[in-house]
């Protein structure tokens, strides 16, 4: 184990941009940890964010997070891994994250290493391992087709520890990766050095939402994650929060579908024989997390793709007759809008969110009988182009404003708009199409990573 | 009868990636966690007649004793962010969680 019997890993935030206090990350860095790590992604802000390119995360506070990471770093040799550059990991978000990370080396006049590494497959790639049967879907979702490879925007795998493992092992200061398995950055190192990869993911998989699991939770603070032979302990580093059995444990449930098997690439953390046990001082020691090697190696594929582009308006109503037939006047204004529309086919995008109905659940609302004295109703057109959603949600809002309703009384207007102008366009609305896993011979035969040097802020 | 509210510290749903939607149900005290696995007062049927879902589409039921949890998973009505998406994140799911009595 290279000497050290023991791994430190500083975890700052949970998302790069999320911030962390001052405090808390010098506390961290007096800790003199041996990798400060941050998984920047997620795809649980919806497909728009991979579709369009475009990251999730504000600019400013990325730039002022990875600014605190990377020169601590430097200055204290510390390695530093960044995943899921950008908050998707498709090529606009790696530049976007790289770029930032130039500005961060120029205005501090830093000299480093960096290992980029993107996550970008072909489309051809996939392609193959599609007519090979080397693609599965996950669970609820369709069969994977050529349409899907076709139309999606680009296609993210997964990077597991293995690329991060050799860009570190080239002597990379910082590594820079485009879509990774969130824990990944956290256990690549300490796997490397000889420390149990079981440990070291499933230590990765809590820090990588940094003090959310600890409580009072945060994701804008703090974590620390000691690794050691056969155990790991996790502290909180602002006296704010500790992290305690059940919350070290409650965590291991969140978004995952079952919490004793938690699959990555090349296998899954098995924690059925997990053992969390409190050794004061707010810190929790974990032990018994194993890794179990899968039979086939696959990593999890990510694409979303466009399908129109969306106007809203958003309006209010506290007619008690209206409300009272408010399903039967929707349904009557989507008639009407078809009707008078050239394009009838263009009420298949026209949708009503009824808030204090079932704005909230949907179709998993149980709840049928309205109690609410007003309701607020956003109208969201999805059209084929910008300005047939503008039209339809124009055509729908008016419609809706002046409809004479049966029973109706109030006929100056069925609707009460808090803006001017009423009807807010908002872009391309992208869909997953695709969310499976896909077999290869190893990590090198889709990830590769380049080596930069930057000298005094510039790169040479 | 008495309400889950009393016996439970946290509950809450949220995506298991874009296509599972998963609920957590935590217990304030162990006890309270076996009697409700002894007794599986939660199980795909009440969980289905509680969302009027089809029982085919819960995924499973989990029991996790180290944080005194349930966690139930189930399909998502649409993959997150799709034409008449209501919650991209899935955190407001758990409502109807509230009703659950014992």
């Amino acid at each position: 184990m290279s000497g050290n019997n023991e791994f430190r890993v500083l975890s700052p935030t949970a998302i790069l941009g999320y911030g962390f206090p001052d405090a808390s990350f010098k506390r961290g860095v007096e800790k003199k940890p041996h990798l400060i790590a941050v998984d920047a992604g997620s795809t649980d802000p919806g497909p728009y964010y991979l579709g369009a390119g475009k990251s999730f995360t504000d600019r400013a506070f990325v730039k002022q997070d990875l600014s605190r990471m990377v020169v601590a770093g430097v200055k204290n040799k510390i390695p530093v891994v960044v995943g899921t550059a950008g908050g998707s990991g498709g090529t606009e978000h790696f530049k976007w994250c790289y770029e930032i990370l130039k500005e961060i080396a120029a205005e501090n006049k830093l000299s480093f290493k960096v290992g980029t590494i993107s996550s970008v497959v072909s489309k051809d790639t996939v392609k193959k391992a599609l007519k090979d049967g080397k693609i599965a879907p996950l669970t609820y979702v369709p069969e994977l087709t050529e349409q899907d490879i076709d139309d999606a925007t680009e296609i993210v795998a997964q990077i597991g520890v293995a690329t991060m493992q050799e860009a570190l092992k080239a002597g990379c200061d910082v590594v820079l990766a485009g879509r990774a398995y969130d824990p990944a950055c956290f256990a690549a190192l300490p796997i490397m050095k000889g420390f149990d990869p079981g440990l070291a993911l499933h230590m990765g998989k809590i820090l990588e939402c940094a003090a959310i699991a600890a409580t009072p939770g945060s994701g804008a603070d703090c974590a620390m994650g000691t690794l050691t032979k056969d155990s790991f302990i996790l502290e909180a580093l602002s006296d704010d929060r500790v992290f305690t059995t059940e919350s070290a444990a409650a965590h291991t449930l969140y978004e995952k579908s079952d919490p004793y098997h938690l699959p990555g690439p090349g296998g899954e953390i098995d924690l059925t024989a997990c053992s969390f046990k409190d050794i004061g001082n707010g810190r929790v020691e974990v032990k018994g997390s194993k890794f179990v090697p899968a039979k086939k190696y696959t990593v999890k594929l990510e694409g979303a793709k466009l399908i129109g582009y969306r106007t809203i308006s958003i309006a209010g109503t506290k007619d008690p007759i209206m409300i009272s037939k408010i399903d039967k006047v929707l349904e009557q204004v989507k008639q009407r809008v078809n009707l008078i529309s050239n394009d009838p086919y263009l009420a298949d995008g026209l949708i009503f969110h009824v808030y204090g109905k079932n704005g909230v659940m949907g179709a998993l609302e149980p709840v049928k009988e309205i109690t609410s004295h007003e309701l607020c109703v956003v109208i969201e057109a999805v059209a084929p182009t910008q300005d047939k959603a503008n039209s339809l949600c124009s055509l729908a809002r008016s419609t809706m404003l002046h409809y004479g309703y049966e029973g109706r009384v109030s006929t100056a207007g069925n609707l009460a708009f808090p803006f001017s102008p009423s009807d807010i366009t908002v872009g391309k609305v992208f869909e997953f199409a695709v969310y499976h896993i896909m077999e290869i011979d190893s990590e090198k035969s889709i990830f590769n990573y380049k080596i930069e040097t930057f000298k005094d802020g510039e790169l040479v | 009868m008495r309400n889950i509210i009393e016996v439970a510290k946290v509950i809450r749903s949220k995506n298991s990636g874009p296509y599972e939607l998963t609920f957590d149900i935590m217990f304030k005290t162990h006890e309270d966690f076996k009697m409700f696995k002894d007794k599986k007062i939660i199980n795909k049927e009440m969980f289905a007649e509680l969302y009027k879902i089809p029982v085919e589409d819960i995924l499973g039921i989990i029991w996790f004793e180290p944080a005194h949890a349930v966690k139930i998973t189930i399909k998502r009505p649409m993959s997150s962010g799709a034409l008449g998406e209501t919650d991209i994140y899935g955190a407001q799911q758990h409502a109807p969680l509230f009703n659950i009595k014992f």
